[in-house]
């Protein structure tokens, strides 16, 4: 009983965390449908007015194509960089290995705005013009060891037999790579893409720093945070983003978990 | 065997890893249509030696020749052999008959006839309507058999297996012994099969090659290799043995007459790589070739000795008998015929030997 | 060992290397290359638009010895230190809870709490804009339930805000490598020890505790690395009071123009993050030996 009693407290512990954790966030949604300008209770009325606004704002709505296109560039290169050294990390041994494997998971290891401001020094002293494209250049660092962590999982969970099984039906080793390596960790690889096209979609200091005169949407958000009057339409607009950050990432999850199935199903004849 | 030409010539292959001789010149030939087993405990280099027949492996030096041409250097995917994986390596994302149609579809048979094909190979493993299954809805057993029809649908020169059975549970383990021995008879593929089950690779193969530490310590056929083990290692490894000192009396080319304690004086035949250290053999014999007297029962060898310990399991009793002027005590299997309940320890016997059933070992007690 | 072993090994291994090499090559062009020139920046000396290539150490002293950026160092230090202190105290009850009684659904736990985490930074730092704020959510809650008659002006704009806003943003991602490291321990290790006698407290202190060391430790570092150089949210909620050196850092790169000066920021910042972390490491592990004897 005395046991009992001291675990007791630890669920309470965990909704007040869970309630830490999701109450300021829960705001955005909230305040977005209010009537008032001032984020602030008592709330004053419904209205869908900001997201209408939102919708005609056509400077909002070229943020939000870069934006997609941004993170679909990054999302892409980074998976396919990123399958590259996961195979390679998983599958081969070769000198360097930890210094390679330490460099590309860096990022994750450094403060983001030396990470930032070393590459704008580099970029500029080169002489090239900051654009989408050197956005897109920055984020896939910076994404590439989410990447690495989601696909180094997928390919450890890979049964080398599965590639010796195919050798020894008579398929090449690129064939084998294309019908059986690829197709099985497919999941880690959608996984990969949506995580990274998710963090690519968020990330704002590189866009910040990296991005000319066309703007991504987090730094369309940064300008606007200025104008007290904004605030609705950008709690609209962060709605927006973070609804689809859940649904991409729900996705993710889902395939994930999907593939941990088949792979538990494949260990063994017993399990 | 009745064909001349070997469907399988190994010749000094070595395996090298670092300083690590994982395979030691080894020397083998597999005859075609055999069934041949390579035994030996983890680590002896027999899954070396198969995956090097699979090619996905090469020889650090040495030859393999395949049905007559030397395939030393050819690739896994362009060998006449195919593999069944210890864990089957079904490929998750395919169905059963996509499995087994895996490669076939390089070979462009046209659809009728690899569906046609891969009916057929299900049907030889007794899986037939499986087609449209998930890898991951089937039993160990199912899983077993899919992996060997999607390598016997290739029509091998040599189908390699390796510990197919290691995965599966005892009774489904000796269901399928009865199914792969049957299979090979009806197919006449040359089988060579890794295990470390010493049944298993008595109750399967034509031959075995029993391997230690990288070396082959002894070919031969299931029986010779049970009842006339040349090394104690390997009488060791297939099952009990009692081992008795002797001292050579004579010898007369390959005969050798050893005077052994207790056991009277036999004439043996020499194993091949014998040796005599200082006059000194070792001599064996195996647990069930010693009976229980029952009362008044009389035989021709007999020996007296003291039940110290016992082990029942049903149908046979173990026992360990101590024999005056017998450093250790002798096992003893005796089935139940009359069931075991006088074998009590303590209590006196009376035990009976062939000696026909003495082997002379190569290897010399170390003593 | 003949030609052909280190042949083989010679083309696995190259073969390796040339699978990583597209990845790696493009890590090196975009975060070695940078920091390796950043380090030389900061040895160099920048006027209008001319840089002066010649080693001198002018932009240290300036860095080190102007008590604006020591004063910068030492605050952004003491914050990011508070905040991983902050974070692996809070974060261990749930891993534990999540390891320990997670059952079934410790993927859903798991899940739950990363998922604020990977939604937009700048929008979760806004949102403590909205709690904090002098018409915001705390002091509007305060008022209507008549604890205070004026809404408190302090709540926002100084360094406990940013403190509050750091750790709220990072929570989650100390949860998981602590998560990991208490997922590895053999549960018969810590039956073993209650088998023994041991209470709750006993098993956690002898057993648990130094069993999830490494995760505590990697929690403590993927914390306060990032968080030393955070840029956002010292703009957003730390006013004057709460600035930290990532606006420095930006301000020289920036509108002042003085890149060198702005490496060396840059520089400094990363050694002081990697002894804080060194220290930090080595302080937990004499902690953990000291509680377990």
């Amino acid at each position: 009983m005395r046991l009992l009693s001291r675990i007791r407290w630890l669920p309470v512990y965990l909704g007040a965390f869970m309630v830490f954790l999701y109450f300021p966030i829960l705001l955005l949604p909230l305040f977005s449908f209010n009537t008032g300008v001032v984020a602030a209770f008592p709330l004053k009325g419904f209205t869908t007015r900001w997201y209408v606004q939102l919708f005609d704002n056509q400077v909002m709505l070229g943020a939000a194509w870069n934006s997609l296109m941004v993170g679909l560039a990054v999302s892409i290169t980074s998976t396919v960089l990123a399958i590259c050294a996961a195979r390679a990390i998983t599958r081969y041994k070769f000198p360097g290995q930890k210094p390679a494997t330490g460099l590309i998971m860096a990022p994750l290891f450094l403060p983001e705005i030396i990470v930032a401001v070393s590459m704008l020094l580099v970029l500029l002293q080169i002489g090239i013009q900051l654009s989408l494209l050197t956005v897109i250049l920055g984020q896939i660092v910076f994404c590439l060891p989410y990447s690495m962590s989601v696909l180094i999982a997928g390919f450890e969970g890979f049964d080398r037999s599965l590639e010796e099984a195919s050798l020894d039906l008579g398929e090449t080793a690129m064939g084998t790579f294309r019908r059986v390596t690829l197709p099985v960790v497919a999941p880690a690889i959608l996984s990969s893409l949506l995580v990274s096209f998710t963090i690519s979609l968020d990330e704002f200091l590189l866009a910040f720093f990296l991005s000319g005169t066309e703007t991504t949407l987090p730094v369309y958000i940064w300008g606007q945070l200025r104008f007290a009057a904004k605030l609705p339409e950008v709690l609209a607009l962060g709605s927006l983003m973070m609804t689809a950050s859940v649904i991409l990432l729900t996705v993710a999850e889902i395939v994930r978990r999907r593939a941990e199935k088949r792979v538990m199903a494949r260990g063994g004849p017993n399990a | 065997m009745p064909d001349v030409k070997p469907m399988i010539e190994i010749r000094n292959v070595s395996r090298h890893f670092g300083t690590f001789r994982a395979l030691d010149q080894i020397n083998l030939d597999v005859a075609a249509g055999e069934f041949f087993s390579l035994l030996g405990p983890s680590g002896c280099g027999k899954t070396t030696l198969l995956r090097m027949l699979a090619g996905l492996d090469t020889p650090t030096s040495g030859t393999i020749s395949i049905d007559g041409a030397d395939c030393t250097e050819v690739r896994a995917n362009q060998r006449p052999t195919n593999m069944v994986f210890q864990s089957y390596a079904i490929f998750p994302h395919l169905n059963v008959a996509e499995n087994v149609a895996y490669g076939l579809k390089r070979m462009r048979l046209g659809r009728v006839e690899e569906a046609r094909r891969v009916d057929e190979a299900l049907e030889m493993v007794r899986l037939p309507g499986f087609g449209a299954r998930k890898g991951n809805e089937l039993s160990g057993g199912q899983r077993q058999r899919v992996a060997l029809a999607r390598a016997l649908v290739m029509r091998p020169k040599v189908l390699l297996l390796d510990e197919p059975l290691s995965a599966l549970d005892k009774k489904l383990r000796e269901e399928m012994q009865t199914e792969l021995r049957t299979l090979q008879q009806s197919v006449g593929i040359t089988f060579v099969l890794v295990t470390h089950d010493q049944y298993e690779a008595l109750a399967l193969s034509d031959r075995i090659a029993v391997m230690f530490g990288g070396q082959i310590a002894q070919v031969a056929s299931p029986m010779e290799i049970y009842q006339r083990p040349t090394t104690r290692k390997v009488a060791d490894f297939l099952g009990g043995m009692n081992f008795l000192r002797g001292r050579i009396a004579a010898e007369a080319g390959a005969a050798l007459t050893v005077e052994t304690e207790r056991f009277g004086t036999a004439t043996l035949t020499k194993p091949p790589g014998f040796t005599a250290s200082g006059g000194r053999a070792t001599v064996g014999i195996r647990p069930e070739r010693l009976r229980v007297l029952w009362d008044g029962e009389r035989a021709e060898h007999e020996l007296t000795g003291r039940i110290a310990n016992r082990a029942y399991f049903g149908e046979t009793t173990s026992l360990s008998v101590a024999i005056d002027g017998l450093e250790a005590p002798l096992s003893i299997v005796e089935t139940n015929t009359f069931g075991a309940d006088e074998l009590n320890i303590g209590a006196e016997v009376r035990l009976a030997f062939d000696p026909e059933a003495l082997v002379l070992m190569a290897d010399p007690d170390a003593r | 060992m003949s030609g052909r072993v280190r042949r083989w090994a010679g083309s696995e291994a190259a073969r390796g290397l040339a699978l990583i090499s597209p990845t790696l090559l493009y890590a090196m062009a975009m975060l070695l290359l940078p920091v390796i020139i950043i380090i030389l920046f900061s040895f160099w000396k920048q006027t209008f638009l001319t840089v002066d290539h010649s080693f001198r150490l002018d932009n240290y002293r300036a860095a080190l010895t102007q008590p604006i950026y020591r004063d910068l160092f030492l605050r952004s230090l003491w914050i990011s230190l508070t905040v991983s202190v902050a974070t692996v105290v809070m974060a261990y009850p749930v891993a534990w809870y999540i390891s320990f009684h997670g059952g079934r659904n410790k993927n859903l736990w798991l899940f739950l709490i990363t998922v604020p985490f990977l939604t937009s930074y700048l929008l979760r730092v806004m949102s403590w804009k909205l709690v904090l704020g002098y018409n915001g959510v705390l002091n509007s809650l305060l008022l209507w339930l008549g604890l205070i008659h004026s809404p408190i002006e302090s709540l926002l704009y100084n360094a406990d805000s940013v403190i509050i806003t750091l750790v709220h943003s990072w929570v989650a991602f100390a949860i998981l490598p602590i998560f990991v490291s208490l997922e590895k321990i053999d549960r018969s290790l810590v039956e073993a020890g209650q088998d023994l006698g041991d209470g709750l407290f006993r098993s956690l202190t002898k057993i648990v505790l130094p069993l999830s060391l490494p995760g505590v430790t990697s929690a403590f570092l993927i914390v306060m690395i990032p968080t030393v150089g955070d840029y956002v949210t010292p703009k957003l909620v730390g006013g004057t009071e709460g600035v930290m050196i990532a606006s420095a850092i930006e301000v020289n790169f920036g509108r002042a123009m003085n890149w060198p000066l702005g490496a060396a920021l840059s520089v400094t910042t990363m050694v002081l993050v990697a002894s804080a972390a060194g220290l930090m490491v080595l302080a937990l592990r004499l902690a953990v030996r000291g509680v377990r004897r």
